[in-house]
């Protein structure tokens, strides 16, 4: 009975790590997450659960918006990841300064983090939006770099604004929406004045980041990056 | 099942207090009342893992030796200041009366637990912590007064086994004690019950301690287990005698209780 139990679990697990949930699950989950995320900020598992869980209607477009774009199109069918055991580390930190992948490593080693650390999915039930969701994570590290934005608070709340008018994801809403809160109020209103218009202006003129195939691209010069996809350039405070 | 105690163990707790709502608290006093230990008594809690047991057990002890001293110091109220004096170094007041709790778990992780428990809340007399397996005990036979096991045996996979050890170290005239999850057989409360078993707990689970799939193995543990008659028929196999049950919630739960005689 216990073996029926599991191959039934098989049969309905899309993907490694999926759980599957039902609507009132979802709801609950969702619910939770938020108040969890809030409560207690280090709990980056939280975060990633209220993207799945909220993400029905903002994946799909994201997925659309990649199907019908060449270079998403590749990434899409290719399927690549972001992680330490594929990355070539050294030849990246030998590239020249300015460089895309010169820069993500910096800024890696600065900010003290790591591609690895990004929760895989468990709670979306497809596996390709599974895919755009663990992408839109892989990728974040890179938007940091993009944007000239640390992973300090304000940092964080900067590339949050960003990706909120990118994906429109309810959890990147929520973060930018609710983020600020903990800042003090000199760091608000740099955020209000200058960082966020300019937050907003980049994320809508610019074209959507998950169709970049930044794995073929560590040698292009992130100024000239940022330009292709219409990035503006970040403003000259010290985040 | 070792793993899933081991990322349990620190939210133990507090996923206690949030899947029951607290209410988990009121069975085990009803545990303790239905126990009614007095001072001297020595008890077993077998996968006691974070002490609610057995702090229980202490508290029930010392406020029983409480009343007898008192009811003593009342008697003695016609002596003279010498022989109350004489009589208090005798009695030695100790405030539990020789009475102490060995708890007993599989689970280092759950046994660490329960030590820093006692420590902050100052629980330190008659208390031991012991790691060791329900089916095979580590202590000698007919030594305790009362064995408890409390939400524990549905996780010990020889039930047999751990029933027949409980017999083993019972002294003659010792009592067997069991609360655990059973079976409500309220058609209307079941269907409630299963609903919020299935939907809310591995969720509570999942946003308290970030482990969905622990909390969902033992929501499917406790539909595995044994029902009320079946538990009692297999208690009866062990060799204990007198063996009863009593339903909390409607079947929610049970204690099953019996006695070698």
């Amino acid at each position: 009975e216990e073996e029926e139990e599991e191959e039934e679990e098989r049969r309905y697990q899309l993907y490694p790590g999926h759980i599957p949930t039902s609507p009132l699950q979802k709801a609950l989950l969702a619910a939770g997450s938020a108040v969890m995320a809030l409560c207690d900020p280090y709990r980056h598992d939280m975060v990633a659960v209220l993207g799945e869980t909220t993400g029905c209607l903002a994946l799909p477009n994201l997925r659309d918006k990649m199907k019908h774009h060449p270079e998403g199109h590749r990434i899409l069918q290719e399927r690549p990841r972001i992680r330490l055991s594929t990355l070539d580390m050294a030849r990246l930190r030998g590239l020249p300064d300015g460089s895309l992948g010169r820069e993500y490593v910096r800024f890696l080693e600065n900010n003290k983090v790591s591609p690895d650390t990004r929760m895989p999915p468990k709670f979306v039930d497809d596996e390709e939006l599974a895919y755009v969701i663990q992408r839109y994570r892989e990728v974040h590290d890179l938007m940091h770099t993009l944007l000239g934005m640390p992973t300090n608070m304000l940092g964080e709340v900067v590339v949050k604004w960003f990706e909120a008018i990118q994906t429109g994801l309810p959890m990147c809403v929520l973060g930018a929406a609710f983020g600020p809160v903990r800042l003090s109020a000199r760091k608000l209103q740099v955020l209000a004045t200058e960082l966020v218009p300019w937050a907003i202006r980049s994320g809508r003129n610019a074209s959507c980041i998950l169709n970049v195939y930044y794995e073929q691209r560590w040698e292009q010069p992130v100024e000239s990056l940022r330009e292709e996809i219409g990035i503006f350039p970040p403003p000259a405070i010290r985040v | 099942v070792y793993q899933v105690f081991e990322s349990v163990a620190k939210k133990y707790d507090i996923m206690n207090d949030s899947m029951t709502l607290g209410i988990h608290r009121v069975w085990k006093d009803i545990l303790m009342h239905k126990m009614n230990p007095s001072p001297g008594t020595l008890l077993l809690d077998v996968a006691g893992g974070t002490g609610d047991i057995a702090f229980r057990f202490i508290n029930y002890v010392r406020s029983v030796r409480e009343r007898q001293l008192q009811r003593k110091l009342k008697h003695h109220q016609n002596l003279s200041w010498q022989e109350i004096s004489e009589s208090y170094q005798e009695d030695k007041f100790k405030s539990l009366g020789d009475s102490q709790v060995v708890v007993c778990d599989i689970n280092k992780e759950m046994l660490k637990v329960g030590k820093q428990k006692a420590q902050h809340l100052g629980y330190s007399e008659g208390l031991s912590w012991v790691l060791g397996n329900a089916e095979e005990l580590p202590f000698d036979d007919d030594k305790f007064d009362v064995y408890t096991i409390a939400f524990g045996i549905r996780n010990v996979t020889r039930i047999d086994l751990a029933l027949q050890e409980a017999y083993r170290v019972l002294k003659p005239g010792g009592r067997f004690l069991c609360l655990e999850f059973s079976h409500v057989s309220n058609p209307l409360l079941s269907r409630l019950y299963d609903l919020y078993s299935f939907q809310v707990i591995p969720v509570l689970g999942e946003v308290i301690a970030g482990d969905w799939k622990s909390y969902q193995y033992l929501v499917e543990s406790i539909r595995r287990f044994p029902p009320q008659e079946e538990l009692k028929a297999m208690i009866e196999d062990a060799g204990f005698l007198k063996v009863d049950y009593q339903n909390l919630n409607l079947g929610i739960v049970a204690i099953h209780s019996g006695f070698k005689l």
